[in-house]
């Protein structure tokens, strides 16, 4: 068998709400555990041995891309190749545009991923209960379960309970619906090709009188799945391990943890262990190793800590990301917060956010992406984040704030976006 | 009603401490320990009075309380002795302002012909017991106030008088600018003004300072220097910067010096303090302190038998006896924790008033008081 996978990553117009952290890189290379969040679908289709080849389908300038898809030719010696969309073409059709590269060497089925989606992708799984299917399938979904609150807020899923063929399908609907919702993770067969093209083409003609630009923009979910849902062609895969989307700054604490987590699995080598003339670590921890900390220093659980960082002498950091070149002088304690890349913190400095975890009391409970402002007008408490070349000073409180890159902070801040 | 003895010592100067009630001003401290026995730089408070009295030639100290405070009395009994000087309780039955217990220790305090003091028990300042004495006698009239300057004399009473002291009047909270000296809380009398004065609820201030001036009796005094009403915790912080740098000033020996001290820092001998601290300016740590590795401290007391535990940042806060602060705890803006609370590690309390005996689990974010 012949497998490829493709992966969405979108562009710069995209992921709007990740910012300040999206300023200064393109989202999918945010550093998640230690490694750039579409390096982690990466590894999952790399760890999947009938996959040949990775697609990554975007609109980001190809030079921002360059250095990753190489590193990462180097990394999972696979094919791995970025396709640069001229314009949005939404979710399908990118993917309608590069049909050709993604036909080619005839695959046998090719995996599609969001690439704004964390999680513990079971690829194979999929991919064996998507091949075992009696009647074929043109598209399986990943599908997983939410609260019936949460769901509206997703592709909405309704199955046949015996064959798991979709009735129906429906995107983030303004009534409850179904509480299986889709993941974003598909596995394709090439001959849904066939089905893109016709919708391809009835649209050419409906929009023919138009403005040609939108012609081309075609959503996955609206505009395929809905219409293949309920013709039997289309099946879900249920699936209970982690996942949950990427949306906001404050949601990379989060699938910092899980992934950091899911190293137990596969990856142990990469988490740090407590050791002589080693900083003390609690629970799951990401070094990076040009990272320099202090021995002194406690950390964990659930921290990343980038290349070339400096750690100082009893710093506290607890549920953080701490990007590359940055500096944490002694004392300080962070949690909860982003610090972004070649940024120094002062000594005896706390930078605290509020996490915005899902419902521990709630099962299937998803994180909310709570918008930054509240009813009153008011910033929601969320991480803090700090972005890149950012200076705090010695002695201050950085509390439920969002920094912009490029300051020099005079003071303690509280619950303030600070431009 | 009554005096715990009988007095031996006739012949000398007496004090009346106007200490009165629970000293609710000052919780969290005061539901642990009365108000005069919290210690100011690793004093109680009322012995920093005490001492400069018995420095002025007094040998009798009367406390007028308006409850009964076993603890106080035990404890400043053995002070008294210490100082070779008497202590007394007059208790009131009820709460008689701050002119009615004059008239019910009048038996002591009317027991010679000496001039005596009368202190409001929350001031701390360079006394000027000795200089009182010395003008008091030199006017020769029944009264002398001590004054001193404030920057905001409209939230006070001002008092005006002319070049030689004579005070003309009293003009409450003034709206236009007349003066700006007020009532620092020190008084010496002749015993002939326990004639104004009745056993009753009755204010020294309303009732009797007016009319001893307008019968031209009454004298002002200016103080030199600080001085510091502490009955709160704002302004006990702020009385001790002031204390710390008199100290400075006039008694650099008592201070502190050490690796990481900042400015003026009183630590008590028997204090532990942890490598790679910062410790000052204006801080005062207590007996039995232990100041972990990696603390920064300012603008702090930190009192008897408390631990501040690695990494800790505190500033403007006041720490009860045996209270443990946690690891990497940020505590500011007017913090004070009763006696023996616990601060969980990595919190931070930002103006939190926290009452004894409590375990703190979560941050105080905004100003507020824990039961």
């Amino acid at each position: 068998m012949m497998l490829k996978a493709v992966i969405l990553i979108g562009g710069p117009q995209k992921g709007t709400r990740f910012r300040p952290l999206s300023l200064d890189v393109p989202k999918p290379l945010f550093p998640v555990a230690g490694l750039p969040m579409v390096q982690h679908h990466i590894e999952a289709c790399a760890s999947v041995p009938d996959i040949r080849e990775i697609l990554l389908l975007g609109y980001f300038p190809a030079q921002q891309l360059q250095q990753f898809v190489a590193d990462m030719i180097a990394a999972y010696k696979i094919r791995i190749r970025y396709l640069q969309e001229y314009q949005a073409l939404g979710t399908a059709g990118g993917i309608y545009h590069f049909r050709d590269q993604i036909s080619s060497g005839n695959p046998d089925a090719f995996f599609v991923l969001n690439g704004d989606v964390c999680g513990d992708f079971p690829l194979q799984e999929i991919l064996n209960f998507h091949t075992s299917l009696s009647t074929p399938s043109l598209i399986t979904i990943m599908g997983t379960e939410a609260t019936r609150q949460q769901s509206t807020m997703y592709g909405c899923i309704v199955e046949d309970k015996e064959t798991h063929q979709i009735l129906h399908y429906v995107e983030k609907p303004s009534t409850f619906v179904s509480n299986l919702i889709n993941c974003g993770v598909y596995i394709c067969s090439p001959d849904i090709f066939k089905r893109v093209g016709e919708i391809f083409n009835s649209r050419q003609d409906f929009y023919s009188c138009e403005d040609s630009e939108g012609t081309e923009s075609i959503q996955l979910e609206q505009d395929i799945l809905m219409p293949i849902a309920g013709t039997g062609q289309a099946y879900v895969y249920t699936t209970d391990r982690w996942w949950s989307q990427i949306k906001t700054a404050g949601s990379a604490i989060y699938a910092n943890r899980h992934y950091l987590q899911l190293y137990h699995k596969t990856k142990n080598e990469r988490l740090a262990v407590n050791g002589p003339d080693k900083p003390t670590i609690i629970g799951d921890v990401y070094i990076h190793p040009t990272a320099t900390v202090d021995p002194s220093a406690l950390l964990g659980p659930n921290v990343s800590v980038g290349k070339n960082a400096v750690i100082g002498a009893g710093v506290r950091i607890r549920e953080s990301i701490i990007l590359g070149n940055t500096t944490i002088q002694e004392h300080s304690c962070v949690l909860y917060t982003v610090v972004g890349w070649n940024s120094t913190v002062g000594a005896w400095t706390r930078l605290e956010g509020t996490p915005c975890d899902p419902n521990p009391n709630k099962p299937f409970a998803k994180m909310d992406n709570v918008p930054l402002f509240n009813a009153e007008g008011k910033l929601n408490p969320s991480i803090t984040i700090l972005g890149c070349n950012v200076t705090v000073p010695s002695e201050v409180i950085v509390l439920n704030s969002i920094v912009l890159p490029y300051k020099d902070l005079p003071r303690s801040y509280k619950n303030e976006i600070i431009l | 009603m009554g005096f715990g003895g009988k007095d031996l010592t006739l012949g000398n100067m007496k004090a009346l401490i106007l200490v009165g009630g629970y000293g609710t001003r000052l919780r969290p401290l005061t539901l642990s320990r009365p108000k005069p026995l919290v210690e100011f730089a690793n004093k109680p408070i009322v012995l920093h009075q005490i001492e400069a009295l018995v420095a002025a030639g007094v040998t009798q100290v009367v406390l007028a309380v308006s409850y009964h405070a076993e603890q106080m009395e035990q404890e400043l009994a053995q002070e008294a002795q210490k100082l070779g000087i008497r202590i007394t309780f007059s208790l009131e039955e009820e709460p008689l302002g701050t002119a009615g217990p004059i008239k019910l220790a009048q038996s002591i305090l009317a027991s010679n012909d000496e001039p005596f003091f009368v202190l409001n028990s929350d001031v701390i300042c360079d006394f000027p017991f000795t200089q009182m004495v010395k003008f008091h006698k030199q006017h020769g009239r029944e009264g002398t106030i001590v004054v001193t300057k404030v920057e905001e004399p409209s939230k006070y009473g001002v008092v005006i008088y002319d070049e030689t002291g004579k005070i003309d009047r009293f003009v409450e909270k003034p709206q236009e600018f007349v003066s700006n000296k007020i009532n620092a809380g020190m008084y010496i009398f002749n015993p002939s003004v326990l004639k104004r004065i009745e056993c009753r609820p009755m204010s020294i201030e309303k009732e009797v300072f007016p009319y001893m001036a307008g019968d031209g009796q009454l004298y002002a005094q200016e103080l030199h220097g600080f001085w510091m009403d502490i009955g709160q915790p704002k302004d006990f912080l702020t009385g001790m910067c002031l204390f710390l740098n008199s100290c400075k000033l006039n008694n650099s020996a008592k201070l502190y010096k050490g690796p990481g001290v900042v400015g003026n820092v009183l630590v008590d001998s028997s204090a532990k303090i942890g490598k790679n601290c910062r410790i000052g300016p204006n801080v005062t740590i207590g007996p039995d302190v232990v100041i972990e590795d990696g603390v920064c401290i300012k603008r702090c007391t930190i009192l008897r038998g408390a631990t501040i535990r690695s990494h800790t940042w505190l500033e403007n806060c006041i720490i009860g006896w045996k209270c443990i602060v946690g690891q990497w705890v940020r505590m500011e803006n007017v913090s004070v924790l009763g006696e023996d609370v616990i601060v969980k590690d990595e919190l931070y309390v930002n103006g939190g008033m926290v009452l004894p005996h409590k375990s703190i689990g979560a941050s105080v974010l905004e100003p507020k008081i824990i039961m």
